[in-house]
């Protein structure tokens, strides 16, 4: 007796259930949910209360702390969740032998990355209703004309850090990429333009070719200025490109 | 007896790692492997650790591109296959595949999710004994419950074709029963089903057709009546009253072996394999008259699946 012909779930519902099964994963697991939203809320909260960052608009007018601080701590959260947390659940689920288990299965390496991508958005739009609801709270005033701008930036963002994520977990052993990625998230975040905006004279301006310097400053130009800063897309941009280039080159599913 | 359709062949597929600028330079895993497997049939891989039993259903399940050869699973190229061909077969690899921090119903569910037509997840359960354990975390489990797991991870999607590597390591006896069971069943449903173990026993027990690996190649292949000469090459047991030396081991006209890993002391019982013909019962009674050795209970026993991987791995 010949079984009855198996066949997969359409694309789009294997890549949704997938995406949604690795939300759900990410926001019951306490670590991820502790660097991804608990941390930057916090981060947010201090930078506050002390006052330590101050802003101009493109135009030379000064801006509240705050409304720096929040596009800053949302790039923050951003790099949490897409570079730290997927890197980390990567690099562990090619260990364990999940990718290579799961490329196999109707989902296949396409809709595994896919699945990711939509987890990514999932909890990056979870961090900007928290996050942006606590920046609202402490006075925070987006130019309401740079939303569009400002969700442009945090998909190139979530984009490049996911990818960068993905190519370290892809190539070196799961304990280096844990370690590699909290670190990098604590130097980036704390001195990679990421929170604290850079210097634009000088030869510290190189720095603002770094990814975590071009989603900040994206995020505050189009939270500050309603505007869209060519240069820090083109960098996320082209961090992505090369990243994704270089996962299909380096990536190993186990 | 017509045979059943193929499911799977790897012809002549070859395997490399590492580049010639390397300080490895290249390492050959597969040299050349062929082998088939029907639908309705179980398929076993056996040989040594290293033999590259994994590598080769690596690339039977399109995990591995092979150097050089052809793969097909059910007409398809695996490395290139779609979402299509994949939902028509099942793998279960050798570590599990299982995310540590989910437990097995999310994980079970989210599988099935991937299907148009999953077996239902409850009938699998009560199939695999799992329902005590459906609520606990991957990590928390005992590694017979995770191969459990992962071997219902493989089934749920109602597969064609399903790889098992090493479905039976870590089970208790009354597990590995329920795992024989359930391969018995779902070859008589019509699925190929391709496996790897250590047990040779359980393969001489479930196998249609065995290969056995060495070096990356497949050195022998057959039925298992066929490896085993249907019964008519035996092997016989004798109990040697003494030590046997190595010039006499070697001086001896059939593969002589301990039989069940015993000592080579007095008393020991020996198994002299291929004994086929009134001429091979000569050839070591004069053995026995060269070395002036008296055996006691001697005895003929079928010749086994293990002796023939024993052959093999030794030769």
């Amino acid at each position: 007796m010949t079984p009855p012909l198996s066949r997969p779930a359409p694309a789009s519902r294997r890549i949704l259930a997938h995406g949604f099964y690795e939300t759900r994963n990410t926001l019951r697991n306490g670590e991820q949910l502790l660097v991804s939203i608990i941390l930057p809320v916090l981060v947010l909260i201090g930078a506050h209360r002390l006052d330590i960052v101050s802003g101009t608009t493109a135009g030379g007018l000064s801006v509240p702390g705050i409304d720096v601080i929040t596009p800053g701590v949302l790039a923050l959260s951003v790099m949490a969740s897409a570079f730290t947390g997927q890197g980390i659940a990567a690099g562990f689920e090619r260990q364990y032998g999940v990718l290579a288990y799961l490329s196999t299965t109707p989902l296949g390496p396409t809709g595994l990355i896919l699945g990711k991508a939509v987890a990514v958005v999932c909890v990056v739009v979870i961090q900007v209703v928290v996050i942006g609801a606590a920046g609202l709270m402490l006075g925070w005033q987006p130019d309401p004309g740079g939303l569009a701008w400002l969700s442009l930036v945090l998909v190139l963002g979530a984009t490049a850090f996911t990818a960068l994520g993905l190519l370290l977990a892809g190539t070196v052993r799961a304990e280096a990429t844990l370690a590699l990625t909290n670190i990098l998230w604590v130097l980036l975040g704390a001195a990679g333009g990421t929170v604290f905006p850079l210097d634009h004279d000088g030869p510290g301006a190189l720095l603002l070719l770094l990814p975590s310097a071009a989603l900040g400053e994206g995020l505050r130009a189009a939270s500050i200025d309603g505007a869209l800063a060519p240069v820090p897309a083109l960098v996320l941009a082209g961090w992505s490109v090369l990243a994704v280039l270089a996962a299909r080159r380096w990536f190993q599913w186990r | 007896m017509p045979q059943h359709p193929l499911c799977l062949s790897l012809r002549q597929v070859r395997y490399a790692v590492g580049s010639a600028r390397s300080a490895t330079g290249v390492q050959e895993i597969l040299r050349g492997v062929d082998f088939t497997a029907r639908r309705g049939e179980v398929t076993v891989l056996l040989g040594p650790n290293g033999a590259g039993k994994t590598t080769a259903l690596g690339c039977a399940q399109g995990l591995l591109r092979p150097s050089q050869g052809t793969v097909s699973l059910l007409g398809e190229d695996p490395w290139r296959a779609g979402a299509g061909l994949r939902a028509r077969v099942g793998v279960m690899l050798q570590d599990g595949g299982l995310p540590q921090s989910v437990r097995p119903k999310v994980l079970l569910e989210h599988v099935a999710r991937l299907h148009a037509d999953p077996w239902p997840l409850q009938d699998l359960v009560d199939r695999l004994d799992m329902s005590g354990f459906m609520g606990t975390t991957v990590r928390r489990l005992s590694g017979g419950q995770r191969q459990r797991v992962a071997l219902a991870a493989s089934l749920i999607g109602r597969p064609e074709a399903v790889f098992l590597d090493e479905p039976s390591a870590g089970l208790d006896p009354q597990s590995r029963q329920t795992v024989f069971e359930l391969v018995t069943h779902l070859r008589d449903r019509g699925l190929g089903i391709v496996l790897t173990t250590h047990l040779l026993e359980e393969a001489q027990r479930l196998a249609d057709s065995v290969h056995i690996l060495k070096d990356g190649v497949v050195v022998r292949h057959g039925t298992v009546a066929e490896l085993t000469d249907d019964g008519r090459s035996r092997r016989l047991i004798f109990v040697s009253p003494r030590t046997l030396t190595r010039a006499e081991l070697e001086a001896a006209p059939t593969p002589m072996s301990l039989d069940g890993g015993a000592d080579n002391e007095p008393g020991a019982r020996w198994a002299a394999g291929g004994i086929s013909g009134p001429q091979d019962l000569h050839r070591l009674t004069d053995w026995w008259r060269q070395i002036d050795l008296m055996p006691g209970e001697v005895s003929f026993e079928a010749r086994t699946l293990e002796d023939v991987f024993w052959e093999v791995s030794v030769s």
